[in-house]
C-alpha cells in the first residue's frame, strides 16, 4: 500500500515507454532522411541515459530551439510540413522530443497515443505480412507500456501476458469490424501529392533503353487466375500502350480519338481474373483480344483495356478474352494514314532496304515474312546491353550493331514495314508469365515487360507480329531467363536456377497473394459479396449498421462471459452447513465455533438437540477430515433429517 | 439536503447497518471513459480517417484491433472491481489534526490480482492497493481529522483504471465505521497542587522521569542516585546530594476540570486536560480526572488513559 501520487512516473515505467518508442519509430529508419533518423536516435540514448543515471530532464527551454530546428530541417527536407511524408516525420521527432519530457502519467499516455499513431504511418510504405507481423509485435509492446503505466507494479512476464490476453480478446471485434464496418471506397479528399510515389510499370512512350531497365526489376506485375486451363504460352500477350507516334528515337501514344474496336473471336473465350499491383496508370494490361470488360473499363480504340481512374492501388478485375481473333478487318483511312507516317528524310537505308522487299514481293504479307526472315538469318543478337544509337537509330541498328533488346526490334519492324507502305505500329505490354504451382496463378513480373509490333492487313485487320520471336524465339517459349546470352546482367532472381529455391519462391509468392486477395482485398464489393452470401442481399449502410450492431454485441457478451464469469467455490459441507443452520434458523454468532453453537442451541431448544448435534459432528469431520468422502454424506443426511422449524 | 442525503444512503447502503462485508456486485460498480480513455477515441477516429483516406486494409484493422483492446480493457477495468469483498476492520483513535486510518479488509476471490485500487474518503488523500489472487489484503483509508469526538467513515469513493488506464471504474462504499478523535493536547505543565501524596505507600524512590531539584542523601539512598557532580559544587562541605525526580508511583494525580482556568474556551480546557492525561500517562502515574458531572476514578495504564481521553473526547460541549 502506498499513498504517493498517482501521477508521478514509477522508476521502472519509462524502460517500457522507450521500448515501445523504439519498435514504432524503428522501421521508419527505412525512408526517414538519415539526419532525422539520427536525431531520432540520438534523443532516444539520451533520454535513457538521462533514466539510467538517474538525472533530471532537459528544462523545456532547451528542447524548444531543438524542436523548432528539427522543423526546419523537415521543411527543408520534404519542403512542405504538411504532406504524408513530412508529417510522419514530425511525428517521429515528437516521439523522440516526448521522451525527453516525460514527467508525469499524462506525458507517458501521450507517448502511448503517439506509439499506436506510428504504428499506423507503417501502413503508408508496406502493407506485406513481415509489415503485419512487426506491428503487431509492436502493438503488443506498446499496450504492455500502458498497461505497465497503470498497474503500480507488475512483473515483465505477467505484463507481457496480460497484453496479450487483451489483444486476443480484441481480435474477435477486429473481425467483426473488419467484416462488417461499412467499407468507403476512395478518398475522403484530395490526397498530398506524394501520396503514391515510387510505382513502376510500363510508361506511355517508349525509347530505345526503356522497357530493358524495367526488366531488371522482379517485381510483380500483376497476377492471373485462369477459370480453365490456361493458354499457350505464346499467346499470352498482355496489352499496354499502343504507339502510333514515332518522331525518330521516341514512340508516343497518339492523341488521337479512335473509333470503336470490331473484334471478331474465331476461337473459344477464356475468362480470367487479374490483380493489378498499383502502376498509377489506366491499362488493365488484358490479354489480347480482350472481349468481356468490368464495369467503368473501356476499350481506347486500339484493343486496350483502360480502368476510368489510374490505378493507385492493388486491384481485381474480372474479363475474358478470345485469343484467336480479327479486329477491325474494316480500318478508316486517317487510321491507316496514321499509321504509315515516318519522321522525314530519316533512316535512308531502311527505307531503301524496305522499299526492296516491296518490289520483290507484291502481297503485304510476303514483305512481313521477309523482314522476319531477315531478322532470323542475318546475325542479330538479342541482349539487354545494346550499344548507343546514333541520329539514324534504326539504320545504325539494322545495318550496324545489330544488337538489341525486344522494343529495338518492335521499333525496327514497324519502320520497315511502314516504309514498305504497311500500316504498323509498337504495341508495349507484357508477354508470357510464370504459372506458381502453389496457388494456380500465373505471375506477371516486370522483367516480362516487352514491346510487338501490329501490322493491318487487308482482310484480317491488325495482326500481330513479334520480330523478337525472330531473333530469340526462346524468349516467347520460355521467358527471359533462357532467352538472353550468359553473362547478362539479369536480375538476381531470375538467375536463381535451383529447384528447391524456385519452390521456396513459389510458396513465398502464394502466400503473399493469399494474403493480398484475402486480407488486403477485402473491399466494399467483397463486403457486398460476403452479406449476400450471409442472406442480406441489398445491404446498405443501414442493414449493416443493424449487422454491426447485433456481431459487436454478441462479441462482447462472448468477452464479458470469458472475463467475468468466475465460480465462487464455496466448500460443498460449508454449503451444508449453511443449509442446517437455516433450517433451523439460528445464526451463528461471530467468533462461535459450530461446537459452542451446538451447546447454546441444546440449551435454547432441547428438542433439537440429538438432530443438530449429529449435524456439528459430521460438519466438523467432512471440513477436516476431508480424505474420507462418508463424513459428506453422513452430513447429508443429517441435515436433511433435521426437523424444520417455523418460527426462530 | 437531507432529502439528497437520503438518496445517496439508500443508493449506496452498505448491506443492512454497514458492519456486515459487502461484495462489489455489478449495480455497485459504474464505468466511464478517462481522459485518457477520450485522448485514445481520438487518436482511433483520425487513424480510421487516414485508413479510409489512404484505402489502407491493415490501417483498418489496426484501428479495430485498438478499438477491440479498448473494449475488452473495459471489461478487465470493470472486472478489476468486480466480485471484491470489502469487510469493514478497525479504527484507532487520534487526535485532531491527526489522520485517521479506517482499516478496511479485501478480499479476493478470484484468481488474478487487482491492482490499482484507489480508495479515497476525503479530497486529497487516497490510498491505492494491490489485492493478489485468492489472497486478502488491509487498507487504511486516510481522513483528516477536524472536531473531536465521534468521526463517522465518510462516503469512500473506490476507483481504478487498470490495466489500460482507457476507463475509470468506481464505485461508493458506506461502511459504518467511526473513530474516535481526541482533542488536540496542548502542551502546559501539570498543576502544582494536583500532586497529592499518598499516605503509607511511598517506597522510598523518586519518580525517574522529570528532574525537580536536589534534596539531601539518606543513608538508604543508592550511591547510583548521587549526583556527584552537583555534589562537588562546594568543595565536597556539604553533604551528598541526590537528583530528585517527579512523577512516579508514591502521587496520586488529581486531574480536574477545576484546576484549567476558567477564563478559557472550554475546549482550549479540554486540550489541557489531554495533554495532562497523556503527561501522566507517560510518567506511569496514578491519576484520576474529573470532569462536570463525571469523575474517573484514580488509576493508570493503557486502558485508564483511553477511558480518560474517551471522556475528554465525548464531553459535551
Amino acid at each position: 500500500m502506498s499513498t504517493a501520487q498517482p501521477e508521478a512516473l514509477a522508476r521502472d515505467v519509462p524502460p517500457w515507454l522507450f521500448a515501445a518508442a523504439a519498435v514504432t519509430t524503428l522501421p521508419h529508419a527505412l525512408h526517414l532522411p538519415l539526419w532525422l533518423s539520427l536525431l531520432t536516435g540520438l534523443l532516444c540514448g539520451w533520454a535513457a541515459w538521462l533514466w539510467w543515471q538517474d538525472r533530471r530532464l532537459p528544462r523545456r527551454w532547451l528542447l524548444l530551439p531543438l524542436a523548432v530546428a528539427g522543423s526546419i530541417g523537415i521543411v527543408a527536407d520534404f519542403g512542405t510540413l504538411l504532406g504524408r511524408d513530412a508529417g510522419v516525420a514530425m511525428l517521429v521527432m515528437f516521439m523522440a522530443m516526448k521522451l525527453l519530457e516525460m514527467r508525469s502519467r499524462r506525458d507517458a499516455m501521450v507517448v502511448i497515443m503517439l506509439g499506436y499513431f506510428l504504428l499506423m504511418t507503417h501502413y503508408f510504405y508496406s502493407q506485406d505480412m513481415p509489415t503485419g507481423l512487426w506491428l503487431l509485435l509492436s502493438l503488443w509492446l506498446v499496450t504492455a507500456a500502458l498497461i505497465r503505466l497503470h498497474a503500480g507494479s507488475i512483473g515483465i512476464r505477467e505484463n507481457l501476458r496480460y497484453a496479450g490476453l487483451l489483444a486476443v480478446q480484441a481480435l474477435p471485434f477486429m473481425l467483426v469490424l473488419y467484416l462488417l464496418f461499412p467499407r468507403i471506397s476512395g478518398p475522403l479528399w484530395g490526397l498530398p501529392q506524394d501520396a503514391f510515389s515510387g510505382k513502376t510499370g510500363l510508361s506511355d512512350s517508349m525509347t530505345p533503353g526503356s522497357i530493358a531497365n524495367l526488366v531488371q526489376s522482379g517485381e510483380i506485375a500483376f497476377r492471373v487466375r485462369f477459370d480453365t486451363t490456361p493458354p499457350a504460352r505464346q499467346q499470352l500477350y498482355w496489352r499496354g500502350p499502343v504507339m502510333e507516334q514515332f518522331d525518330g528515337t521516341t514512340w508516343r501514344q497518339s492523341k488521337q480519338r479512335r473509333s470503336a474496336e470490331n473484334i471478331q473471336p474465331t476461337g473459344p473465350t477464356i475468362g480470367y481474373e487479374t490483380t493489378l499491383e498499383a502502376h498509377s496508370q489506366r491499362w488493365l494490361l488484358a490479354l489480347d483480344a480482350p472481349v468481356t470488360l468490368p464495369d467503368g473499363a473501356s476499350l481506347d480504340g486500339r484493343l486496350s483495356a483502360l480502368a476510368q481512374q489510374p490505378l493507385e492501388m492493388r486491384q481485381r478485375f474480372r474479363l475474358a478474352a478470345a485469343t484467336a481473333y480479327r479486329f477491325n478487318a474494316e480500318e478508316s483511312p486517317s487510321v491507316l494514314r496514321d499509321n504509315l507516317q515516318l519522321p522525314p528524310n530519316s533512316n535512308p537505308q531502311t527505307r531503301t532496304l524496305a522499299e526492296s522487299w516491296r518490289q520483290e514481293a507484291v502481297q503485304p504479307e510476303r514483305v512481313v515474312a521477309l523482314a522476319l526472315r531477315h531478322f532470323s538469318t542475318e546475325d542479330f543478337y538479342y541482349t539487354l546491353q545494346p550499344p548507343l544509337l546514333g541520329r539514324d537509330g534504326i539504320d545504325d541498328f539494322l545495318f550496324r550493331s545489330r544488337r538489341g533488346f525486344c522494343e529495338h526490334y518492335a521499333a525496327a519492324f514497324v519502320v520497315l514495314m511502314r516504309s514498305a507502305g504497311i500500316p504498323a505500329r509498337v504495341v508495349g505490354g507484357y508477354q508470357g508469365g510464370e504459372m506458381n504451382p502453389r496457388d494456380g496463378y500465373l505471375v506477371v513480373r516486370q522483367s516480362e515487360a516487352h514491346a510487338w509490333a501490329e501490322v493491318w492487313l487487308v482482310n484480317r485487320g491488325w495482326t500481330r507480329v513479334d520480330p523478337t520471336a525472330a531473333v530469340a524465339p526462346e524468349r516467347i517459349e520460355q521467358g527471359i531467363a533462357n532467352a538472353l546470352p550468359s553473362g547478362e546482367p539479369l536480375p538476381a532472381f531470375l538467375q536463381v536456377r535451383a529447384d528447391w529455391l524456385r519452390d521456396i519462391r513459389h510458396r513465398w509468392e502464394a502466400l503473399n497473394n493469399a494474403w493480398n486477395q484475402n486480407i488486403l482485398g477485402y473491399d466494399a464489393r467483397r463486403q457486398r459479396e460476403l452479406l449476400s452470401r450471409l442472406g442480406l442481399p441489398d445491404a446498405d449502410w443501414r442493414s449493416l449498421a443493424i449487422a454491426l450492431g447485433v456481431a459487436s454485441t454478441l462479441v462482447l457478451a462472448l468477452i464479458m462471459l470469458w472475463t467475468l464469469h468466475h465460480r465462487r467455490r464455496v466448500a460443498p459441507e460449508l454449503m451444508l452447513w449453511h443449509r442446517a443452520l437455516r433450517r433451523i434458523r439460528v445464526d451463528c454468532a461471530p467468533g462461535e465455533t459450530p461446537l459452542a453453537l451446538a451447546a447454546r442451541v441444546g440449551k435454547s431448544n432441547p428438542e433439537l438437540a440429538a438432530y443438530f448435534n449429529a449435524v456439528v459432528h459430521n460438519f466438523l469431520l467432512a471440513r477436516y477430515a476431508p480424505e474420507n468422502p462418508e463424513h459428506l454424506a453422513a452430513l447429508r443426511a443429517a441435515v436433511a433429517r433435521l426437523p424444520r422449524r417455523r418460527t426462530p | 439536503m437531507r432529502l439528497i442525503d437520503n438518496l445517496q444512503q439508500r443508493l449506496f447502503r452498505w448491506q443492512d447497518d454497514g458492519t456486515a462485508s459487502i461484495r462489489l456486485g455489478q449495480r455497485r460498480i459504474f464505468i466511464l471513459p478517462s481522459r485518457g480513455g477520450l485522448l485514445f477515441a481520438l487518436a482511433l477516429a483520425v487513424m480510421l480517417i487516414g485508413a479510409i483516406n489512404y484505402n489502407l486494409a491493415l490501417g483498418h484493422a489496426l484501428v479495430f484491433l485498438l478499438a477491440g483492446i479498448g473494449i475488452s480493457g473495459m471489461v478487465h477495468t470493470f472486472r478489476n472491481l468486480h466480485g471484491l469483498s470489502i469487510t469493514p476492520g478497525r479504527c484507532a483513535p487520534v487526535f485532531v489534526g491527526e489522520k485517521a486510518e479506517f482499516e478496511l479488509i479485501l478480499d479476493n476471490d478470484r484468481p488474478m490480482t487487482r491492482r490499482s485500487l484507489v480508495f479515497e474518503a476525503a479530497k486529497g488523500m487516497s490510498a491505492i492497493v494491490a489485492v493478489n489472487g485468492h489472497d486478502r489484503a488491509k487498507i487504511t483509508v486516510p481522513v483528516g481529522s477536524h472536531r473531536r469526538g465521534w468521526m463517522a467513515l465518510p462516503r469512500v469513493r473506490l476507483s481504478t483504471r487498470y490495466p489500460l488506464g482507457l476507463f475509470t471504474a468506481w464505485s461508493y462504499l458506506q461502511p459504518a465505521m467511526r473513530c474516535l478523535v481526541y482533542p488536540c493536547p496542548l502542551p502546559t505543565p501539570l498543576p502544582e497542587n494536583a500532586l497529592r501524596p499518598l499516605g503509607g505507600i511511598s517506597n522510598g524512590l523518586g519518580g525517574q522521569e522529570d528532574f525537580s531539584g536536589f534534596r539531601e542523601r539518606q543513608p538508604a539512598d543508592s550511591l547510583r542516585h548521587v549526583a556527584w557532580k552537583a555534589s562537588a559544587r562546594d568543595n565536597g562541605q556539604r553533604p551528598l546530594l541526590i537528583k530528585q525526580f517527579a512523577g512516579g508511583s508514591d502521587a496520586e494525580l488529581d486531574l480536574a476540570w477545576s484546576a484549567t482556568d476558567p477564563a478559557l474556551a472550554d475546549e482550549t480546557r479540554l486540550s489541557m486536560l489531554t495533554a495532562w492525561v497523556l503527561e501522566a500517562g507517560s510518567r506511569h502515574l496514578h491519576f484520576a480526572l474529573s470532569l462536570p458531572g463525571q469523575e474517573i476514578p484514580a488509576g493508570s495504564g493503557e486502558a485508564h488513559q483511553h477511558r480518560c481521553l474517551e471522556a475528554l473526547a465525548l464531553f459535551p460541549s
